[in-house]
């Protein structure tokens, strides 16, 4: 398979990331570089492999659900682009 | 006494413990060093009046006898670990003003036994790259140069700027973290000993996220040795982290018995790969020759996946990473730009801005291989593939204790190079990436000179958290190499 432009365009709305015109076409040329030479995987027998969850062997802990942190709003708006009163600010999404 | 900078980590230890020298003039000297030596590139914060109070506090802590494992010993710390009340950008625009308001765990460890903090070393964008070129503040230098070339080097990356830092005795030591050769690939570029734990030995918290099924802290330091006491206070059980491990952390630097006999060492057959320096194949060779006139058994394995480790990864970390760097949208921290009002065109226009090639690559590859139709042919594949490596390993280690193979396929490069095929830049770690995909620790240590004069390394695979084993048979055969080129101009 190979990447074309309309597919680049399709993921990079994906990831929210906006690519300028120019740049679409060598990208796309790059990603299909890479992603043919990711294809060589397909020559493995894979046939009843698990897929890989976790290179520890562990079961993972579990704890009290329970408070054990909070009080720190203004450090957690402390990195806030924009905040007032005790909240991220974002613009309006709703008319 | 040689210059305070050329002292090892160890050595320094045992002078500050016999009261020999302060860590005042330890840390001053290296402060000096660092100011000294910034035209490499290899710290994008410097921390110099933080520094010099934490060495009056740790030379008070020894006075009273409460003197920790670390005290007063000036390292460096790679910009991914999140330290509280310092600028920490994993190399990225996107968090060039970001301060976090939290430590993670392994620096809190490392200030808990006294350790003194220079900076916080330069990196490829979030730890994405093999050259340091990625950074959004710069590359990186390698102290070193090739004989009669004047060229500049790449330290290797994505831990650049703490390989350079160590290298060029400006830090005694430093963290890195490694995701598919991150601490292994520019150890062996700058002529130093690192080495990437096994998954889950060291807490990922407070690190800034690349892939989290890959990612681990290690140390960096000048010796086996170093790297053992750095790693002792960097490990250790995190409640933050569900998939730090609960285990004791040993006496890693009680480890170095000097004494390998019996034990067998592997040799994959797989990792002659087409393509490897002559040189480096010499070495590898005279590697294994140290290793049996210490009294070890060497013995060929196959790990018939090896050629597969690359490709796999390169689905699996760029899918990690598209969802880790989903965070980074201008809302709740980081570059905002506000693009034209809306809150969608916002998101866009900062991940726009705020990433570079590199990064925006590899978001752009995972969200692909994880779209729909795409998600089993690709990344179910490539997890597929990653067990079927992982079983390759367990099955050389029910017949070996450790493997042996090269760092990287070649030295060091020149600052520019490599820069224009993203495949041939994923070369690098071909020897790194397979026992990253399989959870298991690595070192790298520097065993000879290029033709050109440059550090060439030699890495230790070893057992899940077999760290004592990996840091035995690398002393031994540190001892062996008997590596003390220096970089030019530190020559004493």
């Amino acid at each position: 398979m190979s990447v074309d432009v309309e597919t680049v365009a399709r993921i990079a709305r994906l990831a929210r990331l906006r690519i300028e015109p120019e740049k679409m076409e060598p990208l796309a040329r790059e990603l299909d570089g890479i992603l043919h030479w990711i294809e060589q995987l397909q020559d493995v027998d894979t046939e009843g492999v698990a897929p890989m969850t976790s290179v520890v062997e562990m079961t993972l802990p579990l704890r009290e659900d329970a408070v054990t942190d909070g009080g720190i709003a203004e450090d957690v708006l402390a990195n806030a682009p924009e905040a007032a009163h005790g909240f991220f600010l974002v613009p309006k999404v709703v008319e | 006494m040689a210059a305070l900078t050329h002292l090892g980590l160890a050595e320094a230890r045992d002078l500050l413990v016999r009261k020999e020298l302060s860590s005042v003039e330890l840390t001053e000297a290296h402060v000096r060093a660092v100011a000294a030596a910034r035209g490499l590139n290899a710290f994008i914060t410097e921390t110099p009046d933080q520094a010099m109070a934490a060495a009056r506090e740790s030379d008070g802590r020894r006075a009273k006898g409460e003197a920790g494992l670390l005290d007063g010993l000036p390292i460096a710390i790679k910009d991914l670990f999140c330290t509280r009340g310092v600028k920490t950008t994993a190399g990225s625009r996107i968090l060039g003003n970001f301060v976090p308001p939290y430590e993670s765990t392994v620096t809190a460890n490392l200030w808990r036994a006294g350790a003194v903090m220079l900076g916080k070393t330069n990196l490829d964008e979030f730890a994405m790259g093999s050259s340091n070129m990625t950074s959004a503040f710069g590359g990186v230098e390698n102290p070193w140069r090739r004989r009669g070339d004047n060229r500049p080097l790449v330290p290797g990356g994505s831990s650049g700027g703490s390989a350079a830092a160590v290298a060029a005795r400006i830090a005694l030591g430093a963290t890195g973290t490694d995701t598919g050769g991150s601490i292994r690939q520019p150890a062996a570029f700058s002529g130093i000993t690192g080495l990437k734990p096994t998954y889950g030995r060291c807490s990922r918290w407070g690190v800034i996220a690349f892939a989290s099924s890959l990612d681990q802290p290690g140390p960096m330091g000048r010796s086996v040795r170093d790297c053992a006491l750095l790693l002792g206070g960097m490990a250790g059980h995190d409640p933050k982290d569900s998939t730090s491990v609960p285990r004791p952390v040993p006496d890693y630097e009680a480890a170095l018995s000097g004494d390998i006999r019996g034990l067998t060492v592997g040799i994959p057959k797989e990792y002659r790969v087409d393509g490897m320096s002559a040189e480096i194949e010499r070495l590898w060779d005279q590697g294994i020759d140290w290793l049996k006139a210490a009294g070890a058994n060497v013995r060929e394995v196959s790990l018939p996946h090896t050629t597969y480790a690359l490709p796999t990864y390169y689905i699996i970390a760029p899918a990690e990473a598209s969802s880790n760097l989903a965070r980074y949208d201008g809302v709740r921290y980081g570059l905002r730009e506000p693009g034209e009002g809306t809150l969608e065109s916002l998101y866009e226009t900062t991940r726009a801005a705020g990433f570079g090639d590199e990064v925006k690559r590899r978001i752009l590859i995972g969200t692909y291989v994880l779209s729909a139709g795409y998600y089993d042919a690709y990344y179910n594949k490539a997890r597929q593939v990653r067990s079927l490596i992982a079983r390759d390993f367990a099955r050389a280690f029910a017949e070996v204790d450790v493997l042996l193979t090269p760092t990287a396929p070649t030295a060091a490069f020149a600052m520019g190079e490599n820069m224009d095929d993203p495949v041939a830049m994923y070369l690098n770690d071909v020897f790194t990436v397979p026992a990253s995909l399989a959870g298991l620790p690595g070192l790298s240590l520097p065993a000879g000179l290029s033709g050109e004069g440059l550090p060439l390394g030699l890495q230790l695979i070893g057992r899940a958290f077999d760290e004592e084993t990996v840091i035995r048979v690398g002393g031994v055969l540190e001892a062996a190499a008997a590596f003390d080129a220096l970089p030019p101009g530190l020559e004493a």
